[in-house]
């Protein structure tokens, strides 16, 4: 159906001031890299206040001059979130600044081997100096864009979303813990560090496998050489994966890690809202996405399991972790779980299952190949190589390029849906082993399709919903927008007990018993 | 193999395809009209404000059909012979069946105003109508102003559709209140001030007159009956309410009130033929139900109900308790088990008020006013468990059991603040009072 745009969202003179405002800031940004001299810290705080500004602004202009509620008006016309001019433009020049980010820093002005920096990097210098007491480096600028977009642009989702608790505190969550967590702390760390301590300073809450890197030889070293405050580190990111995050899947899904702390999903739930619905809904593309996703798993399990294992030594009398240890208990560790799994919830996977299958029965091979094989090679890689592939392809590629420059065409979570293995494990535990679901109300569903429209995981909500289903999916982040967004009040995030969690009957209520049962038959 | 032909790919056509499909391998043909896919008629609205796509609408991909051997046939259906079995269309094809089900909706009252055919006079009903409203009023310099007439639920929407594209919108309500024959007062007085509120020109208890033409046929005025003024205007909405859409069916010798008869079966006059949906009128009425129940879950259900019969399990058509909801501009209404308002309302029905004072949030619940038994509940602003409000109704619950045990009905989303305590002050009080 061809639908008139029609020029009812056009921008008012005072939105245009305040996008002008915001382009203006990013234009001095872009002039540093000219290395004008009388550029100053003085100048880099003006240029971020008036981005910030524009973006508050905006927000508030937009907003709060409309009651509260769900006001998506025109999201579907605007050139921006529809795919238009805008949206194409957009990101074009968000994937042009990751490559560069990625693989030309020195475009940007990094200078490193005893050269200075210049340019953009030079720019931030300032700002890092107070932090951390170091030049900038292009991750230190990158950092605080990326923390001054989720707080922004989490303003604009506060004032979008003000009459809704549950996404408000999830704001302010993620709010917080890119500020404090992903950014502050990491660089006080930094700046505790002297030639004679040297912890490897990181965001606490990024994970393994999210933090693929954290096992590796040289972070390992230098936590264990800081003392008890590197090896507490160490512990904690090992307990991280093995209690905390089990226990707080459990409790509460996946939803505590993806739409309350991590800064992927922070940056998406926040700059990314406004392309949510970009998310492709078909059947074809949850196919492609759990293929892609569990073998992304796969890769980062190998890969992590080739990085220990080539430094680890083989005498058990100088460390009593050696090679062959570490592969047992790698082993032995993913066979319980997939036998776990395979005992108690098989009739809840079906054909998941297979998949399951398929991917243990490739770990395990190559496990037993790097067992047999032994030294620092799995079949023809170097662990190193294997390494550096993976942080190429899917820690630049995926994560940055294609999962945010793409936002204005995939949607805000490609990544997080198709790539992000951290989500892979957080999902697998929230489909089998969690108390959390989306309820939805019995027969209340008029299939309008809003919720479908509005997750930004591409998942066909009212599928379930116009069935009377709970929806209980690997790939929910429990963004709540759904909930958010439907005219009927059909669905409702919660945590409950795990009896009755999975209805996959098509309970309808308002129906007659006798016909429900009917229905219900197989 | 017996070829089941149904006219009409809404809900409750598509639900009873799709229910046939499940339970038998019978040929299954579903014609429409309106569009070649199944669409969601309830989200007309946000296609115009711009929250869906067309292809959003949709509950299932279009491969969807082919897969499950559903064949689907686009055309007009206008006449049926019954003794041949064979439909007529209006391209002048022809096709028979061995079983019809007409599905076929409604479409918008009209109740012969002068001036209801001009160009820019229309209902909300079909994609075609959406189609028309981007012609006639796609933004505030075609249309500067537009009227609405009839204060329902599709009104309300239309306002908010209209308003949403900064289109000035007039308001005609015959009524001295927003909808207040299903209604009771305090809500439907709540719902007055929220449409105010969004800066709608609310006007009630005024009815259309008449609908006055420019020299090209399209409208420029409407008349209000009770005040003789005159409204410049360049689109006018009617939606004072729909009726099946069934002229079609003159002369097929199928028996026809407002809607096609039918009994508790779905089964009309004539043998393998069945109506359900919109456009389905039981010859008696279900307990409170109306004959004709223009909503969308009826129609499932029926759909639901009718697969079984015609797979060979005869069964009654028996809808459980009311329920309903729909969204008044930012408040979202839930309601279950009757509370009747102006129009209708039992003797024995009493009701207890609650309102917040943000005003955009009450409830009303209604019982007998011997037993105290609970008959239904009226939410706006909070919403409520399905399965626990029905379960009350069932159990016959009293007034004070369910005051007591709101709060396990409440649906709201996590961290949102509850009312159930000063709710449950506010009965106090008021059975206090009464007592003394
Ligand atoms: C804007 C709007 C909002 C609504 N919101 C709600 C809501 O929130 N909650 C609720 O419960 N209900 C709502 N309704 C009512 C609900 O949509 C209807 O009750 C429901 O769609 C009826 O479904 P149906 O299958 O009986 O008929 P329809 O959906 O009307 O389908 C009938 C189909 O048959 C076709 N047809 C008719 N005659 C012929 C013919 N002779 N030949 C070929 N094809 C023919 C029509 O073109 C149409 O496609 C709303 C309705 C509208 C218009
Ligand atoms: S769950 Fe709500 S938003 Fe989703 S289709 Fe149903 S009524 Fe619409
Ligand atoms: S299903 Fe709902 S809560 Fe889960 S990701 Fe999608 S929109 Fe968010």
């Amino acid at each position: 159906m061809s639908i008139a745009k029609p020029d009812a969202y056009k921008n008012s003179t005072r939105q245009k001031a305040l996008i002008a405002t915001g382009i203006i800031g990013l234009f001095v940004l872009v002039l540093s890299l000219f290395n004008f001299e009388s550029f100053s810290a003085l100048t880099l705080t003006a240029s971020l206040t008036l981005i910030v500004v524009s973006i508050c602004g905006f927000a508030a202009d937009r907003y709060l001059s409309k009651p509260a509620g769900i006001k998506n008006n025109g999201v579907w016309f605007k050139s921006i979130s529809s795919k238009g001019f805008y949206g194409w433009l957009t990101g074009l020049v968000l994937t042009l600044f990751y490559i560069v980010l990625y693989f030309y820093p020195h475009f940007l002005g990094l200078g490193g081997k005893g050269k200075a920096n210049s340019g953009l990097v030079a720019f931030f210098d300032p700002l890092s100096q107070l932090l951390n007491g170091n030049p900038a480096s292009q991750w230190f600028v990158y950092g605080t864009l990326y923390t001054i977009a989720i707080l922004a642009f989490g303003y604009k989702f506060l004032l979008k979303y003000r009459h809704n608790r549950y996404e408000r505190l999830r704001t302010y969550s993620v709010m917080f813990f890119q500020l404090a967590f992903a950014f502050l702390i990491p660089e006080f760390m930094a700046r505790l560090n002297s030639d004679s301590f040297s912890l490897p300073y990181y965001d606490l809450k990024n994970i393994w496998p999210l933090n693929y890197y954290n096992f590796e030889q040289y972070r390992v070293d230098s936590f264990i050489s800081a003392g008890d405050i590197g090896l507490a580190l160490l512990i904690f990111g090992v307990v991280s994966i093995f209690v905390i995050t089990p226990i707080l899947t459990y409790k509460y899904g996946k939803r505590w890690y993806c739409s309350w702390v991590c800064g992927c999903g922070g940056l998406a739930e926040t700059a990314g809202d406004p392309f949510r619905h970009l998310s492709d809904k078909r059947q074809m593309a949850w196919k492609i996405e759990r293929w892609v996703i569990h073998s992304v798993l796969v890769f980062v399990v190998l890969m992590t399991t080739a990085v220990i294992h080539s430094y680890l030594g083989d005498d058990t009398s100088t460390y009593w972790l050696t090679k062959g240890t570490f592969l047992i208990m790698v082993t032995g560790f993913l066979s319980l779980i997939f036998i776990l799994t395979m005992v108690f919830k098989r009739h809840e996977l079906g054909k998941d299952a297979r998949y399951g299958a398929i991917g243990y029965v490739v770990i395990i091979t190559a496990l037993i190949g790097m067992h047999y094989f032994s030294g620092s090679n799995l079949f023809l890689f170097e662990a190193e190589t294997l390494r550096s592939t993976y942080g190429f392809l899917i820690g630049a590629i995926f994560s940055g390029v294609i999962g945010t420059g793409f936002y204005p065409i995939f949607g805000s979570r490609v990544w997080c849906r198709f790539g992000c293995p951290m989500a892979a494990i957080l999902g697998f535990q929230q489909r089998l082993f969690s108390r959390f679901r989306i309820t939805t109300n019995g027969g209340q569903c008029i299939s309008c399709g809003n919720c479908s429209t509005y997750c930004e995981m591409g998942i066909d909500v009212r599928a379930y919903a116009q069935k009377g289903e709970n929806i209980v999916r690997s790939s929910c982040v429990g963004c709540g927008i759904c909930s958010a967004v439907c005219p009927r009040g059909v669905l409702k995030l919660e945590n409950n007990s795990i009896k009755g969690r999975i209805n996959p009957n098509e309970i309808l209520l308002g129906n007659d018993v006798d016909l429900m049962d009917l229905v219900n038959q197989k | 193999m017996e070829h089941v032909v149904i006219i009409g790919n809404g809900i409750s056509g598509v639900t009873a395809a799709r229910h046939i499909r499940k339970l038998s391998d019978k040929k299954i043909t579903l014609v429409s009209a309106e569009s070649d896919f199944f669409f969601s008629r309830t989200a007309l609205m946000y296609i115009y404000m711009g929250h869906m796509s067309f292809e959003n609408t949709k509950p299932y991909e279009d491969w969807f059909w082919k897969k499950n051997r559903i064949n689907l046939k686009k055309g007009f259906v206008n006449q049926i012979n019954t003794s041949s079995k064979t439909l007529h269309f209006s391209d002048g094809d022809t096709i028979t069946y061995d079983k019809l089900i007409i599905a076929t909706g409604s479409k918008p009252n009209k109740f012969g105003w002068p001036g209801q055919d001009l160009n820019g006079v229309q209902g909300l009903y079909s994609k075609q109508d959406l189609e028309n409203l981007e012609v006639y009023a796609p933004d505030n310099k075609t249309c500067k102003r537009a009227v609405i007439v009839g204060g329902g639920l599709i009104g309300v929407e239309l306002a908010e559709m209209l308003h949403s594209r900064d289109i000035p919108v007039t308001f005609l309500v015959r009524e001295s209140s927003f909808w207040n024959g299903v209604l009771p007062k305090g809500e439907s007085a709540m719902i007055n001030r929220e449409i105010q509120r969004n800066g709608i020109d609310l006007r009630l208890s005024s009815s259309l007159k008449e609908i006055l033409s420019d020299d090209k046929g399209k409208v420029k005025a409407i008349v209000i009956k009770e005040t003789n003024e005159e409204i410049p205007c360049d689109f006018v909405g009617l939606t004072a309410g729909v009726t099946p859409n069934i002229s079609f069916l003159k002369n097929s010798g199928i028996q026809i009130n407002k809607g096609v008869l039918v009994n508790r079966y779905l089964e009309t006059n004539m043998t393998d033929v069945y109506a359900i949906g919109d456009c389905a009128e039981q010859r008696d009425p279900i307990g409170n139900r109306k004959t004709i129940e223009a909503v969308w879950y009826t129609g499932r259900m029926m759909g639901e109900t009718i697969a079984q019969t015609i797979c060979g399990n005869r069964i009654p058509y028996k809808p459980g308790h009311w329920f309903n909801s729909a969204k008044f501009f930012d408040i979202e209404y839930q309601t279950y088990g009757w509370v009747h308002g102006k129009k209708g309302k039992p003797d024995y029905e009493q009701h207890f008020h609650w309102i917040h004072k943000d005003d955009n949030k009450c409830i009303t619940i209604a019982y007998h006013k011997d037993t105290q038994i609970f008959l239904g509940i009226n939410t706006f602003g909070v919403r409520l468990r399905h399965d626990i409000c029905d379960k009350w109704l069932t159990e016959k619950r009293t007034t004070d059991y369910v005051v007591q045990h709101l709060k396990q009905a409440n649906f709201d989303p996590e961290f949102y603040t509850h009312y159930e305590s000063d709710i449950q002050k506010a009965y106090q009080n008021t059975f206090q009072t009464i007592e003394s």
